[in-house]
């Protein structure tokens, strides 16, 4: 089995782009919901937290476009402004989202990330190097010692999974061919 | 999207190096919050940038809702209001009670002030404010609310609510500001147990839990024992709940492992109140504290007695639990007042050394433990 093989159909790897609006908007009204939900729903103020609505759409985006450098800046764009609503370091977020939508884009140019079985996994695994990549940059960069309470992450990631088959088929309207 | 990246490869390029560029100088050059008012401090750019963007249209969405909730509130659900009116009245006598009980105890404290010939003020100056949004992440527990340094907010005000304290304002930016939680894993509250008067620092974990710290092991801590601030941190003021023992456990080391029940319903913050102006004493609380009164108060249980002499500056616990003897009715003491001493706002310095204390005469040795850290103030006590 070569390296060069991909496990999925020429329909299948259809690179995907977005207009400007979509673009901006999606990941606009991804922080802004991942805000203002918990918010809304007085009593259930960081029930929301286990779901990460930016991290979706950078795998999204990431698998949509199939490109490499366009999922690191998407996460990386997506991530520096999720920092920014919180009163971490700014990065943190931003190396961990950098590595999903990078993750997510090659990932999608070898096997089928179209399907709901695929996308359901496709997200919990990417929820939890997410995961591992934040505690990495918050253990060995900024040296905070938060301890990982990995039973927690998983159920966080099954949640997303699930999440993310909504998400994904409401996004799907946005797709152009590319 | 090939041809689209190959046609327009190069400008492509440049503006993602130009853009990251920007992202790099945004996230390290700071900016004024609000030109106009240049003392709020300020804030890094890309903060406020992203800020700028979000923040409105969370107010949008405040704003709509509660346009729907009032509504179906005034025209729809009459039952509800009739409810609710019935709710808020018992509340406001509820209200009405403990401003009555304030008061008393600020008489009490003028009272006992003017025997020591102190001066101090008991009022508060809050501003009422909205929860708007969130950080919507388990790894930074902040809020945001709805006014900023345009309502003359500053970092560092408490947040309270009638319950307990909430937190404190981190980032103002001019119409909205960052409150930090209590129970975000950086926060920290000088505290104090009710009951027993033993202090310790209330502090947030990374799993939203409140724990009590450095509290020895051999302290007598129950569940259910009240915990409010000491006022040490300068930035809560005194007396203020936070919240009760939940359970308690011997730590791993010197300490107990105490959780709390946070007085204030943390998951369910609708409006705050920011404590825009501390009570003077606390303002000028760079005072220093007497050493003979800090073991005063981790020794509450050692039987009263009357001081033969004033302690040494060592303060051995048997002289220390002497001089920490409540007394309802303290001699008037004789007190040389300390020079005022201004340090930095931001100097956390709660209790200097006994060193630098106030020269108190024997005769003032027990201090009533009604005023527990008294503080020269330069302007004659004025009743609110």
């Amino acid at each position: 089995m070569s390296a060069g093989v991909i496990y999925t159909s020429r329909e299948e790897i259809e690179v995907y782009r977005f207009n400007y609006a979509a673009t901006f908007f999606i990941p606009l009204a991804a922080l802004l919901l991942q805000s203002y939900l918990p918010v809304a729903f007085h009593g259930r103020l960081y029930f929301f937290d286990v779901f990460d609505l930016p991290l979706l759409v950078t795998i999204f985006f990431g698998v949509a476009r199939r490109n490499p450098v366009a999922g690191s800046i998407t996460g990386a764009v997506i991530g520096l402004a999720q920092d920014a609503m919180t009163h971490n370091y700014l990065g943190l977020f931003g190396i961990a989202k950098t590595f999903v939508g990078y993750g997510a884009s090659s990932l999608a140019t070898k096997i089928d990330v179209e399907n709901l079985g695929s996308r359901f996994l496709i997200t919990v695994g990417f929820y939890l190097l997410h995961r591992i990549a934040y505690l990495l940059v918050q253990h060995g960069m900024v040296q905070q010692n938060a301890p990982a309470n990995w039973l927690h992450s998983l159920g966080a990631a099954l949640a997303n999974g699930l999440l993310a088959i909504v998400v994904f088929a409401i996004l799907d309207k946005f797709k152009q061919r590319g | 999207m090939e041809s689209f990246f190959s046609r327009y490869r190069n400008p492509m390029i440049l503006g993602i190096v130009l853009l990251l560029q920007v992202f790099g100088l945004a996230v390290q050059v700071k900016r004024p919050i609000d030109p106009k008012h240049p003392e709020a401090g300020s804030v890094r750019m890309i903060r406020l940038w992203v800020s700028t963007v979000i923040t409105p249209l969370e107010r949008i969405f405040v704003g709509t809702g509660n346009f729907f909730s009032e509504n179906w509130h005034d025209y729809v659900n009459i039952g509800g209001l009739r409810r609710e009116n019935r709710e808020l009245r018992q509340q406001n006598e509820q209200l009405r009670i403990g401003q009555a009980q304030l008061g008393e105890e600020a008489a009490q404290g003028r009272r006992l002030q003017a025997l020591l010939d102190f001066k101090q003020h008991l009022v508060i100056q809050t501003v009422a404010a909205q929860v708007i949004g969130s950080s919507g992440t388990e790894q930074s527990r902040v809020l945001y609310i709805d006014r900023g340094a345009r309502a003359g907010l500053k970092p560092d005000m408490a947040v309270i609510t009638p319950d307990g304290i909430v937190g404190k304002v981190r980032d103002v930016f001019p119409f909205m500001a960052q409150v930090l939680v209590l129970n975000d894993s950086s926060s920290g509250v000088g505290a104090l147990l009710e009951k027993s008067r033993l202090h310790g620092v209330v502090k947030g974990t990374s799993t939203g839990d409140l724990i009590l710290d450095h509290v020895m092991v051999d302290e007598k801590v129950e569940p259910g024992d009240r915990i409010i601030t000491s006022g040490g941190d300068r930035v809560y003021p005194k007396g203020l709940p936070i919240g009760t023992v939940a359970q308690v456990s011997p730590g791993s080391d010197l300490f107990l492992n105490i959780r709390l029940k946070p007085a204030a319903d943390l998951n369910r913050l609708e409006e705050v109140l920011v404590v825009t102006q501390p009570p003077l004493s606390q303002a000028d609380s760079e005072t220093p504290v007497r050493a003979a009164d800090i073991l005063a108060q981790r020794l509450p249980g050692v039987t009263p007695k009357q001081p033969e002499s004033a302690p040494g500056p060592a303060g051995g616990q048997g002289s220390a639990a002497t001089i920490a003897a409540p007394n309802p009715i303290p001699p008037k003491p004789k007190v040389v007042r300390p020079p005022l001493k201004k340090t930095a706002p931001g100097n956390a310095a709660a209790v200097p050394s006994a060193g630098a204390t106030p020269a108190v005469t024997p005769a003032s040795a027990t201090p009533s433990p009604a005023v527990p850290s008294p503080t020269p103030t330069p302007e004659a006590a004025k009743p609110q």
